[in-house]
C-alpha cells in the first residue's frame, strides 16, 4: 500500500486556484522531496493531506485513509513538524515529548521508555530538563522533529525542517530523516535548499499550483539535462507566473 | 481522557511557570475588593458644609451644632455672605451649604413654618442626593425633639433598609466583583491563551493531531476555571471575614452560579481568540468588548432600572447582568434557587449557546 496516493487534488479559494489537479504517490519509506517556489501552492496541498484543509475536488489517500472522510485516522498516522518548530517553549525538552506523547494515546509506560530511547539517540541527556525557549535554533529543530516522530507515524510531514541553520546542523538532521526512513517512517519533506532535494528518493516540483516535475533526483537532472535539482528547479520556475506571496 | 489530561498538565505548566500573571490573577482580586471595600465607599462622613445665617437665632445655632455633632456633618465655617458660600464651595471647603433666612426664628415660633435653603455639590449626582437625604433626615430628627411638648403637626416617615440596614456598599459590590474578576480571568485569560498558540504556530500542531476541538477547548478551560473558583473562595472569605458581608444564601447555589458564569466567560474568550490575531488585540478586545460592558451594564455601577431603553435592552445580553443578580439575590438576600431560577435559566442558556458557538468558530478556523 502507499503511504500518500493523490489523484487529480485541486484546491480553490473562489476563483484563485491554489493546487490545480496534482497526481503524485509515494512509497512506504520513502523520503519525499515536495519542491516549489513561495506561493506555488506547497503549503495548501500539505494542509489537505493532514486533514487540515479540505479539498475542492480530486482524490486522496493517506495511510490507506480517504481525506474527505477520515481525517481523524489520517491525524492518528501521521506527523508534522511545521517551519516555527513549534515546541512549547516553557516546557522542557522531556515535558515536550511527554505532552505529544499523551495526546497521541501513548501509556505512560511506552512514554517513558521511548522518551529515554529517543533523547539517548539524540544526545540531548543535559538538555533534557532545560526549557525549550533556552536550547540553540540546530537543538529546537532536532527536539521538533523527535516530538513529531514520537508517535511512531507512518508519515511524517516536514514543512521546510531546515530553515534557518547551518550545514552541519542540517546535515545531521537528514541523518534523522534516514534513520527515521530506515524504522519504516515515510517523511514527505518540503524544502528550498536545492541541495536537500538530492537527499530525496523522488522530487516533486511545483510550479503555480500544479506538479510539473516528478521522478528520483538523477531521473530529473537527465531529463531536464541538468547538472543539479536546483538548475531543474530554476528552469521550471522561470515559467511561473504568479508572483510571491 | 488520556489526552484531556495531558493536556491540562501542559496548561497548569503554562500558568505556573508565569508566575508573574499567576501572582497577578490570585491577587488582583484580594486588591480590587480590599480598595472598593475600604477606599471607595458610596457611605458619607465627616461631610463638610458651611453655614450663612441670617437670622442668628439661637434656634439656628442649635441646629448647626447638632448637625455639627452628627457622625456625617463637620461644620467647616459660618459664611457672612452669600458670596463667601460661593467662594467656600469653589475652594472645595465644603460640599454642602445651609442658608438660614433672616426671618427663621420668628417664622418657626409664630408661623410654625418656615424654611432652610440647602445648596449642595452636585458634581457627584449619587453623592449629593445622598447628602440632601441625611441632611433632611438630621433636621427631621431635630425638629422632632424641638417639638418633643408639643403634638406634632406633621407626618412622620418611617424608612426601614432591608437586606443591608446600614447600607453598606460592600453588599453591593462584592457580587459584582466576583463578576468582574471572573470575567478578566476566564474570559481574557483563555483568549489570551489561544491566540498565543496561534502566534507561536503550536495551535497548527495541535489542529494536526488527534486532539478533538473539545478536548482543546475543555483543557485550555479547566486550569482558568480552577484559579476562578480559588478567587471566588478568596473573595467570599475576605468579603464575610474583612469587610463584614453576610452570606446569606446556600454556598452549593453561589458556587453553581459561579461556574455557569464561568463557562460563559471561557465562551466569550474563546469567541475572541477565534477573532483575534494578536494577544494584544485579544487582551485589548477583552477589556472593552467584556469587560467594559459588564462593568457598566450589568448594575455594578449603575442601576439597571435607570438606564434609558436601549441600553436596558443590551443588558439582557450580558451574561455579566444575570449573574450578578442572582448572586446578590443569594449571598445579601440569602434567596434561594426557586427566586432566581429565572436568571440562573437565562445564564445556563446564553452558556450553552456561547460554548456551542465558541466549539463551532474553533472547529471552522483554518
Amino acid at each position: 500500500m502507499k503511504a500518500i496516493d493523490v489523484k487529480e487534488l485541486t484546491k480553490r479559494f473562489g476563483s484563485f486556484t491554489a493546487v490545480d489537479r496534482i497526481t503524485f504517490d509515494v512509497d512506504q519509506g520513502e523520503i519525499f522531496g515536495f519542491l516549489g517556489a513561495n506561493g506555488a501552492g506547497k503549503t495548501t496541498a500539505m494542509r489537505m493531506l493532514c486533514g487540515l484543509l479540505n479539498p475542492t475536488s480530486g482524490q486522496g489517500k493517506v495511510a490507506g485513509f480517504d481525506i474527505y472522510r477520515d481525517t481523524e485516522k489520517i491525524k492518528r498516522n501521521i506527523g508534522y513538524m511545521s517551519q516555527k518548530f513549534s515546541l512549547y517553549e516553557d516546557l522542557t525538552t522531556a515535558e515536550n515529548l511527554e505532552l505529544f506523547g499523551g495526546i497521541y494515546g501513548m501509556s505512560r509506560k511506552e512514554i517513558n521508555e521511548k522518551s529515554g530511547k529517543v533523547i539517548a539517540e539524540l544526545g540531548l541527556q543535559t538538555e533534557k530538563d532545560m526549557l525549550a525557549a533556552s536550547l540553540p535554533l540546530g537543538i529546537k529543530q532536532k527536539v521538533s522533529f523527535a516530538v513529531s516522530t514520537f508517535h511512531t507515524p507512518r508519515i511524517v510531514f516536514l514543512d521546510e525542517p531546515t530553515g534557518g541553520v547551518d550545514p552541519i546542523a542540517r546535515r545531521t538532521f537528514w541523518e534523522m530523516i534516514y534513520r527515521a526512513a530506515d524504522r519504516g517512517i515515510t517523511a514527505f519533506v518540503t524544502t528550498h535548499y536545492m541541495d536537500e532535494a538530492e537527499y530525496c528518493n523522488r522530487v516533486s516540483i511545483m510550479v503555480d499550483g500544479r506538479i510539473e516535475a516528478l521522478g528520483s533526483p538523477a531521473q530529473l537532472k537527465s531529463k531536464y539535462k541538468a547538472a543539479s535539482i536546483g538548475d531543474v528547479f530554476q528552469s521550471l520556475a522561470r515559467q511561473a507566473k504568479r508572483v510571491e506571496s | 481522557m488520556k489526552q484531556f489530561l495531558s493536556f491540562v498538565r501542559k496548561e497548569f505548566y503554562h500558568i505556573t511557570r508565569d508566575t508573574l500573571t499567576l501572582v497577578i490573577m490570585l491577587i488582583l482580586p484580594v486588591i480590587l475588593l480590599l480598595i472598593l471595600g475600604f477606599a471607595v465607599s458610596t457611605e458619607l462622613k465627616n461631610t463638610s458644609f458651611v453655614v450663612l445665617d441670617e437670622s442668628k437665632s439661637t434656634l439656628s445655632r442649635k441646629l448647626v451644632e447638632k448637625l455639627n455633632g452628627n457622625a456625617y456633618f463637620t461644620l467647616e465655617s459660618y459664611a457672612h455672605t452669600a458670596k463667601d458660600v460661593d467662594k467656600a464651595f469653589r475652594r472645595g471647603e465644603c460640599k454642602l451649604a445651609l442658608i438660614f433666612p433672616s426671618q427663621f426664628a420668628n417664622d418657626v415660633v409664630h408661623t410654625g413654618n418656615s424654611s432652610i435653603q440647602i445648596i449642595v455639590d452636585a458634581s457627584d449626582p449619587n453623592e449629593a442626593s445622598t447628602l440632601v437625604n441625611y441632611m433632611q433626615l438630621a433636621i427631621m430628627q431635630f425638629q422632632r425633639e424641638q417639638n418633643v411638648n408639643m403634638t406634632p403637626r406633621f407626618i412622620d416617615t418611617e424608612v426601614k433598609m432591608l437586606y443591608n440596614p446600614q447600607m453598606v456598599s460592600a453588599y453591593n459590590f462584592v457580587p459584582g466583583l466576583i463578576g468582574m474578576i471572573m470575567m478578566l480571568i476566564c474570559a481574557m485569560m483563555t483568549s489570551v491563551s489561544i491566540v498565543r498558540e496561534n502566534e507561536t504556530g503550536t495551535m497548527e500542531i495541535l489542529l494536526v493531531s488527534p486532539l478533538r476541538p473539545v478536548t482543546i477547548i475543555l483543557s485550555k478551560a479547566a486550569p482558568y476555571l480552577v484559579i476562578s473558583i480559588l478567587n471566588v473562595i478568596s473573595i467570599l472569605v475576605l468579603s464575610y471575614f474583612v469587610l463584614d458581608v453576610p452570606v446569606a444564601g446556600s454556598l452549593v447555589l453561589i458556587m453553581s452560579l459561579s461556574i455557569v458564569f464561568t463557562f460563559s466567560a471561557l465562551a466569550l474568550g474563546l469567541l475572541i481568540s477565534s477573532i483575534t490575531k494578536t494577544q494584544q488585540t485579544a487582551m485589548l478586545a477583552s477589556t472593552v468588548g467584556l469587560m467594559l460592558p459588564s462593568m457598566l451594564l450589568s448594575g455594578l455601577i449603575f442601576p439597571i432600572e435607570s438606564m434609558p431603553a436601549i441600553l436596558r435592552v443590551i443588558s439582557f445580553i450580558i451574561p455579566a447582568r444575570w449573574f450578578i443578580e442572582a448572586l446578590r439575590d443569594v449571598m445579601i438576600k440569602g434567596l434561594g434557587l426557586e427566586s432566581i431560577w429565572m436568571q440562573f435559566s437565562i445564564l445556563l442558556l446564553m452558556t450553552f449557546i456561547l460554548l456551542a458557538a465558541s466549539i463551532k468558530k474553533f472547529k471552522n478556523r483554518l
